[in-house]
C-alpha cells in the first residue's frame, strides 16, 4: 500500500509540473468538448432561425409571364429578383455556385394555365449543395402550394368540394419533451466527456511506461525492492485521478458554457445543473479506470513515447465504437448494455440529461461493470509489467 | 557478498551467457571486465533481478536472487547503464522518492538524503530540477539515489560512461570510500585503466564466459603480460580458442 501511494504522489507531483500533462488535462480536454459544441450549437441554430425567419432571395426569369404566381411568392416572404438571361446562362451559375437555385418560367405559361395542360416550371438546382438544397425545398413548397390552390379553385368552379382531393388529412404529433429533443443533440455530449476524461490521463499513462522505458528511469526504478505490480498500480491510479481533474473541469465548464447557447431558441431546455454535474460525474467516473488501464496496457508494448502516442490515441477514439452504433440502432436502455463500458455511461447521461429518472439498477450494474472490466485491464497490465521483455 | 553460480542466460538465440561464475567479497572493489556484448550487463541485471537467469544461481548476501527477488533487491543499490532521473523533480526529490520505495522509516528520510547529498558533494544543484543536468551530475545523483539506503552491496554498470576526467576521479574516489566502509562493490567497464585503477580483484568476460577471475597482479602472472591491457587481450584471445 505504501509503495503505491508513494508511487501515485511522485506521478502527480510530475505530471502537475510537465507542461504537456497540464495542457492536455487541464486544458485541451476540458475545452475542446464544450467549444466545439457551442459552436456546433451556434451554428444550427442560426441556420434554422435564418432559413425560417428570413426572406428567400429567388432570381427567377420569365417572371413577366406569371404575374399572379410572382404575387403569391411574394406574399410567402420570398423576393423575387432578376434571374440571369436566359437558361442556359442559369444553369452555368447555379453548377458555378454563384446562384443556389434560379425558377424558369416559360413563355407558354399562362397559356398552358388557361388550357388546363400541366404548365412547366423549372427549378435549377444543385442536389450536392446542401445550401442549396434547402432553398429548393423551400420554393419546391411554395410551388406545389400555389399548383393546389389553384387546383382547388378549378374544382370549386365546377362545383366540386376541394375536399375531395384531400382523402387524407396527415397530422404528426410529436410527443417528445423539449428536454428529450435537446437530448438528440446532446447525446454527443457524452462522447466529449469521456474524451475529455481519457486525454487527461493520456499523457501520464504513456508516461509511465514508453517515457520511463526511453528516458532510462524504467530499470533503476524496478531494481528497487518493491513488487512491480505496486508500481504499475501507482501509475494507473494517478492516471485516474488526473483523468477525474480532466471530467470534473469539462463537466463543470460545460455548465457554464451552456448558459452562452441559444437552446431555448431550437426549442430546447437541457438539464445541467449544479445536481446533474456531479451525478454526471460519479456516473462517468468509474471509466476512468478503464481508460487509464488500456491506455497502459496500450503503451506497454510500445517502443518509444512516439509510438505510444499514436497507439494510445487510437484509444481515444474506441468508446466512441459502442455509442456510436447505439445511436445509428436506436437502442433504448436495457440492464445487458449496461455491462459495456462508455456506452453504459452513454445511456445514463444521455437519460439524465433529459431529466428521465435515474435506474439504480442500470446505475449499479454500469458502476461494477466497469469497475470490474477496469480491474482486469489493470491485472493484464500488472502481468505485463512481469515481463522481461519490458525493458525492450 | 554477491556470489554467481553457473549462470545461463539467452534471448532466443543469442546466448548473452553461457555459464558465469565468480565471488564479489565484502571490502573490495570487483571489476567485471570484458570487450562490448561479451555479456556484463545481462550478468548485472541477473543480479539485480531485472533478468530471470535460464539456468545458475545467484546469491546476494546469500539470498536468492530468484527464490526472493525482493529480498535480494533490498540488499543492493545499482547504477542501471544510462540510468535516467526524472526531468521534471529536483536531485533531492529524485533521491527522495527512492528513499520512499526502499520502505525507509519516513522520519529518517530527509536526513539521509541528506547525507547523500552531501557525501557527494551535490549540494550546489541538489534542488534544481534534474533537467538539463550534466551527464556528471547525473551520475552523481543517480548515484546517490542508488546510495541513500546504505545498501551493502552496490553493483554499477559502466559508471563512468559519459564523464570528464574530473568527474570520473572523484567517482573513483567514492568507489574507494565504499570500500572502506566494507561495502561490496561490483562494478563493469569496458575500459582497462579503469579497473586497474580501482578493482582488488578482476573477472574478465568474453563472450559470455568468465576467462580470468583473479587480482590484477595475478592475472600478469598467469598471462606473462606485464602491461594489463596485452593481459586483457591475451585473456579473452585464451577464451575464444576454448570455443
Amino acid at each position: 500500500m505504501k509503495t503505491i501511494r508513494t508511487v501515485f504522489l511522485k506521478e502527480i507531483v510530475d505530471n502537475f509540473r510537465d507542461r504537456r500533462t497540464l495542457v492536455s488535462a487541464l486544458l485541451m480536454g476540458p475545452l475542446f468538448g464544450p467549444i466545439l459544441f457551442a459552436f456546433v450549437i451556434n451554428l444550427s441554430v442560426k441556420q434554422s432561425l435564418e432559413n425560417a425567419d428570413e426572406a428567400l432571395d429567388l432570381p427567377v426569369i420569365g417572371a413577366e409571364f406569371a404575374p399572379n404566381l410572382i404575387r403569391y411568392l411574394q406574399s410567402n416572404n420570398i423576393n423575387i429578383e432578376d434571374g440571369p438571361e436566359d437558361r442556359a446562362a442559369a444553369i452555368e451559375a447555379v453548377s458555378l455556385g454563384e446562384e443556389d437555385v434560379v425558377i424558369v418560367i416559360p413563355e407558354n405559361f399562362g397559356e398552358n394555365l388557361s388550357d388546363m395542360t400541366p404548365a412547366t416550371i423549372e427549378v435549377i438546382t444543385d442536389q450536392a449543395n446542401t445550401q442549396a438544397e434547402r432553398e429548393t425545398r423551400r420554393a419546391s413548397r411554395a410551388l406545389r402550394a400555389y399548383g393546389q390552390e389553384i387546383a382547388a379553385m378549378r374544382l370549386t368552379v365546377r362545383g366540386v368540394s376541394p375536399m375531395i382531393m384531400r382523402p387524407l388529412n396527415v397530422d404528426e404529433v410529436d410527443v417528445s419533451t423539449p428536454s428529450g429533443r435537446s437530448a438528440i443533440l446532446l447525446g454527443m455530449l457524452s462522447y466529449f466527456f469521456i474524451f475529455a476524461l481519457l486525454t487527461g490521463g493520456m499523457n501520464l499513462a504513456i508516461d509511465a511506461t514508453a517515457g520511463e522505458r526511453e528516458r532510462g528511469s524504467l530499470e533503476p526504478l524496478l531494481c528497487l525492492p518493491v513488487k512491480r505490480d505496486h508500481l504499475i498500480f501507482g501509475k494507473i491510479f494517478a492516471a485516474c485521478f488526473f483523468m477525474a481533474i480532466s471530467l470534473s473541469l469539462s463537466l463543470t465548464c460545460f455548465h457554464f458554457t451552456l448558459k452562452f447557447m441559444p437552446l431555448q431558441e431550437l426549442g430546447m431546455t437541457p438539464n445541467f445543473g449544479p445536481t446533474v454535474v456531479v451525478l454526471a460525474f460519479l456516473l462517468l467516473v468509474p471509466f476512468a479506470l478503464v481508460g487509464a488501464s488500456l491506455m497502459t496496457l496500450v503503451a506497454s508494448f510500445t517502443k518509444s513515447f512516439k509510438e505510444a502516442q499514436t497507439w494510445v490515441s487510437v484509444v481515444l477514439l474506441a468508446p466512441t465504437m459502442p455509442i456510436l452504433v447505439v445511436s445509428i440502432l436506436m437502442v433504448r436502455p436495457s440492464t445487458e448494455l449496461m455491462f459495456i463500458p462508455s456506452l453504459s455511461q452513454h445511456l445514463l447521461l444521455v437519460g439524465l440529461i433529459k431529466n428521465e429518472p435515474l435506474n439504480l439498477l442500470h446505475v449499479l450494474v454500469s458502476v461494477s461493470g466497469t469497475l470490474i472490466v477496469g480491474a482486469l485491464l489493470t491485472w493484464v497490465c500488472a502481468r505485463l509489467y512481469r515481463r522481461e521483455g519490458l525493458l525492450g | 557478498m554477491i556470489i554467481v553460480e553457473d549462470l545461463h542466460k539467452s534471448f532466443g538465440e543469442v546466448k548473452a551467457v553461457q555459464g558465469v561464475s565468480f565471488r564479489a567479497e565484502d571490502g573490495k572493489i570487483t571489476g567485471l571486465l570484458g570487450p562490448n556484448g561479451a555479456g556484463k550487463s545481462t550478468t548485472l541485471r541477473a543480479l539485480y533481478t531485472v533478468l530471470k537467469p535460464d539456468s545458475g544461481t545467484a546469491t546476494i548476501d546469500g539470498i536468492n536472487v530468484v527464490e526472493d527477488s525482493v529480498g535480494a533487491r533490498s540488499r543492493i543499490g545499482t547504477l542501471p547503464h544510462g540510468s535516467g532521473l526524472y526531468p521534471h523533480l529536483t536531485a533531492r526529490e529524485n533521491i527522495s522518492y527512492y528513499a520512499e520505495l526502499y520502505n525507509m522509516p519516513a522520519d529518517t528520510i530527509d536526513g539521509r538524503v541528506q547525507k547523500v547529498i552531501d557525501e557527494l558533494d551535490i549540494n550546489d544543484f541538489a534542488d534544481r530540477r534534474t533537467k538539463g543536468f550534466s551527464q556528471g551530475q547525473k551520475t552523481k545523483v543517480s548515484l546517490a539515489r542508488s546510495l541513500v539506503h546504505g545498501p551493502q552491496n552496490i553493483l554499477l554498470d559502466e559508471p563512468s560512461n559519459g564523464l570528464d576526467v574530473m568527474a570520473t576521479r572523484a567517482l573513483r574516489e567514492l568507489i574507494r570510500g565504499l570500500r572502506e566502509s566494507g561495502k561490496c562493490v561490483l562494478f563493469s567497464s569496458h575500459v582497462m585503466q579503469e579497473v586497474a585503477a580501482l578493482c582488488d580483484e578482476i573477472v574478465i568476460i568474453s563472450s559470455g564466459k568468465v576467462a580470468m577471475q583473479d587480482t590484477p597482479d595475478g592475472i600478469r602472472a598467469t598471462t606473462g603480460c606485464d602491461d594489463l591491457e596485452e593481459a586483457f587481450v591475451k585473456a579473452i584471445d585464451m577464451v575464444e580458442v576454448e570455443s
